[in-house]
């Protein structure tokens, strides 16, 4: 074998693989993004029920609550991010570190009554901490400064910034 | 006292790891024996001074020194003394000075172990982990100082998160980090190599030792995480496609293709230049993954804000080792001579094939960690993917992978004629079909089922292949026996090491079809899932050390048989109002019963508790197979060829001069 037909081969060899691979990484990509989205996001534009997205914010304080379907333990509850609250249905066991008035990433889709079932729900933080997308968004929609100490109460997000806060329709 | 001692015996290390670098690059490149010679001696002074400073740390902590940020910020007084010891490198700071220990250890074994080296060769290596060193040390007394002191000293410490007082994380940071940091050695000789223009086979021959210790404990490393999380966790997962878990499966990946090309590289002399690279790929890679991902800068913009100096220091550190040995390589790796012919039929052939599909599944791998936190830094998009992209991604990747791997280590070098190595193989093939019918009725899915029919092909191939050097039942058995008894070590660790990579994927395909079950009961009633009833049987309130620990009895029985009775349990922590989940698992070598409990609810009166039940099919083999692989990798190890024979190098002919 010369080195030129080798080198061929090798050529052909790379190409197949690096070419299977970006093929798979793109089509993997195209169908399984997963968008982070905020409530009032959500409220504005609402994914088709078919997609899978994580929705974040903080859990509306006294909005928890449970019920039982039989045999399985449903759980509900709203998160908002001041500005419009998503009501989540959550079958299982919520998480350890899950609290009223904390910041809280839910993983799965809208429902076509307009609420969220959650597949997942991610609260793997202590109270000082929130996930950053979580932050992000209070901090764009005004409602939380780090400067200024650790996140307020959910339930008085709304009074607290009066004055750029749209009415929710479902926020307490 | 002690941590100004320990702040003291840290800046000295530093000084030796700059003397380190300095002297014995100059020595090298001026043939002056005194310079040269005075590496290993600066190697061991680093790494004496470095554990002198890390056991002052873990002094400081065992007594409880609060006027030590580090200690009072990770420790309390009612911490167990294990988790006290193991809790030094829980924590930034901590775990860049064991980083630095590690490397420094790594420092002090080549220059022990290293003693056929030529002495040019050997002080470059050793100049260059003396330069990583160098840079790490400085990171940890400019920005990250584990002794830095607070005034006035309080009482008693902020104690750690109970979720990581765990045996199985305790020892998890160490092994991972001797695996990353294990990847320093043939990145030092790749440097060393290019600085002097000239990859040999004895040069392979030094590497690949190196690159073997480092895989098998990256793999142990990589397992005692999964381990850790399916256990503690409770959620009944194993791996989450997670950045800091893809950032240790990264390096294995590039790792593996450095282990398999510096066997050609050894046997043949073929595929230099691509080792090299691989072997500034494979220490790179493990670089921006501990620092960039662990430190979280890539996973959140606002650690930049919180400490910039931290962040721009180790993207500097990064900028300066990544691209500075690539701007090396692109400039000396054209002095590097072609190596040997051989067909793509061939057992280099097949080792080309490996390295393309693994470094294929590492890039896949790449782009699925890199592209969220990009697109976030770029367009402001907030985007993940997980396990479905993932899996899709890799797992078509990886049964080519399975399929060569067969036979990649039956076929001769150079030349190979497939047909001959084929027939050798036809009770591995039946076994495959057989496999994939018994995976067919019993998986659902093409791809568990094709990754299960893989793994029995790699198996029975490296069963096969062992049993052909032995020339099992060709000719008796006391002969066949005699024949293993003085097999080579290397090759019985090789084929173990893929029977342990076909026990993992085994493990993998049948976890896709595990079950699980989340109701809300009272106690006595009983649950049916995969064939097994679960009673709660009672549910008990305990006390334990500083928390109160809800403490349910299951009884699982199969058929009316009790199998076991699993006691599952919640802690409530009042100092840090948190709780964990303590899981139950019964095992039974093939698959682990796995009950968790949750919250109570109802009145008094009635109470009703959630139950989560998994049930796991050969959950136990993934792990086991990681545990095959790095044992595989240590009987190589053990092999006397990889330390004697050739480390003898043969007079250059033609070698390009370095100056």
């Amino acid at each position: 074998m010369k080195r030129k037909t080798r080198r061929l081969w090798l050529v052909i060899a790379c190409v197949a693989g690096l070419g299977a691979a970006a093929g798979l990484t793109l089509s993997a990509f195209s169908s399984n993004i997963v968008f982070f989205m905020t409530p009032s996001q959500v409220a504005a534009k609402a994914p088709p029920a078919d997609r899978t997205i994580r929705l974040g914010g903080m859990v509306v304080a006294g909005s928890v609550h449970r019920e039982r379907h039989g045999e399985t333990p449903v759980n509900s509850f709203e998160v908002t991010d001041g500005q419009a609250a998503v009501t989540v249905q959550f079958e299982g066991i919520l998480p350890d570190l899950f609290r009223e008035g904390q910041s809280v990433v839910a993983v799965g889709s809208m429902t076509t009554d307009g609420g969220f079932a959650a597949s997942e729900v991610l609260a793997k933080h202590d109270e000082t901490y929130m996930p950053k997308e979580v932050a992000e968004e209070l901090q764009k929609s005004g409602k939380w400064d780090p400067k200024f100490g650790p996140p307020p109460n959910a339930a008085s997000w709304n009074a607290m910034t009066a004055k750029d806060a749209k009415t929710s329709s479902r926020g307490s | 006292m002690s941590p100004e001692l320990g702040h003291f015996a840290l800046a000295l290390a530093c000084a030796f790891a700059f003397a380190q670098t300095i002297l014995p690059l100059i020595g090298a490149q001026r043939r002056d024996r005194r310079l040269m010679t005075m590496a290993p001696g600066l190697a061991l002074g680093q790494v004496i001074a470095l554990g002198a400073s890390f056991l002052c740390l873990i002094d400081a902590a065992i007594s409880d020194d609060f006027s030590v940020a580090n200690i009072l910020e990770n420790s309390a007084v009612t911490k167990p003394l294990l988790y006290k010891i193991t809790g030094v490198w829980g924590n930034h700071e901590g775990s860049i000075l064991l980083w630095a220990l590690i490397l420094g250890l790594c420092g002090a074994a080549v220059a022990a172990f290293g003693r056929n080296l030529p002495a040019a060769l050997r002080a470059r290596v050793l100049a260059v982990l003396g330069g990583v060193a160098a840079g790490f040390e400085l990171f940890c007394l400019t920005t990250s100082d584990p002794f830095d002191r607070v005034w006035p000293a309080p009482l008693d410490g902020q104690g750690m998160n109970p979720l990581l007082q765990d045996p199985g994380l305790a020892f998890h940071p160490p092994i991972l980090y001797t695996g990353y940091v294990g990847f320093a050695v043939p990145f030092a000789f790749a440097i060393a190599a290019l600085i002097e223009g000239r990859v040999d086979a004895a040069w392979g021959r030094w590497v690949r030792p190196w690159a073997v210790a480092a895989w098998a404990f990256l793999t142990c490393g990589i397992a005692l995480g999964s381990w850790w999380s399916y256990y503690v966790l409770g959620w009944g997962g194993y791996w989450f496609w997670d950045p800091v878990e893809n950032a240790s499966l990264i390096p294995w990946l590039s790792g593996t293709a450095l282990m398999h090309s510096a066997i050609v590289v050894e046997k043949r002399e073929a595929l230099k230049i691509w080792t090299v690279l691989l072997a500034i790929a494979t220490f790179s890679f493990s670089l921006s993954g501990t620092f960039l991902v662990r430190s979280g800068i890539l996973n959140s913009v606002h650690a930049f804000a919180n400490d910039p100096a931290r962040g721009i220091f180790i993207l500097g550190l990064l900028g300066l080792v990544i691209g500075g040995s690539l701007a090396l390589f692109a400039w000396r790796a054209p002095s590097l001579t072609a190596g040997g012919l051989f067909s793509p039929v061939s057992r280099e052939g097949l080792l080309v094939l490996n390295n393309i599909l693994l470094c294929s599944i590492c890039a896949v791998v790449l782009t699925g960690t890199m592209y969220p936190p990009f697109m976030s830094l770029l367009f402001g998009k907030t985007i993940s993917v997980g396990k479905p992209f993932f899996d899709a991604a890799t797992i078509p990747l990886a049964i080519p992978l399975f399929a060569f791997m067969g036979f990649g280590p039956m076929l001769p070098w150079k030349r190979a004629q497939m047909w001959p190595v084929l027939r050798r193989l036809w009770i591995a093939a039946l076994a495959t079909l057989l496999a994939f019918a018994v995976a067919t009725w019993s998986l659902s899915g093409v791809l568990p089922i094709l990754c299960a029919t893989g793994a029995v092909w790699v198996i029975a191939t490296s069963a096969t292949d062992i049993a052909n050097r032995v020339a099992l039942f060709r000719i008796p058995l006391g002969q066949s026996f005699n024949r293993a008894r003085f097999l080579p070590r290397a090759a019985f660790g090789a084929a173990l090491a893929h029977a342990g990579v076909g026990v993992s994927a085994l493990g993998l395909a049948a976890m896709s079809q595990a079950q699980h079950k989340i109701v809300e009961v009272p106690v006595g009633q009983t649950e049916s899932l995969a064939g097994y009833d679960w009673t709660l049987a009672g549910v008990k309130t305990e006390p334990g050390p500083n928390y109160t620990a809800l403490v349910g009895t299951i009884e699982v029985r199969h058929n009316g048989h009790l199998v076991t009775v699993m006691h599952p349990s919640k802690r409530s922590f009042n100092a840090q109002n948190q709780t964990t989940t303590e899981v139950s698992i019964h095992t039974n070598g093939f698959s682990d019963l796995y009950g968790v409990i949750g919250d109570k609810h109802g009145d008094d009166a009635h109470p009703t508790y959630v139950l989560r039940l998994h049930y796991n099919p050969l959950a136990p083999w993934m792990w086991l197979g990681a545990l095959i692989m790095a044992f595989g990798g240590a009987l190589s190890l053990s092999d006397r060829r990889m330390r004697v024979g050739a480390p003898r190098r043969a007079p250059a002919p033609n070698t390009v001069a370095a100056e």
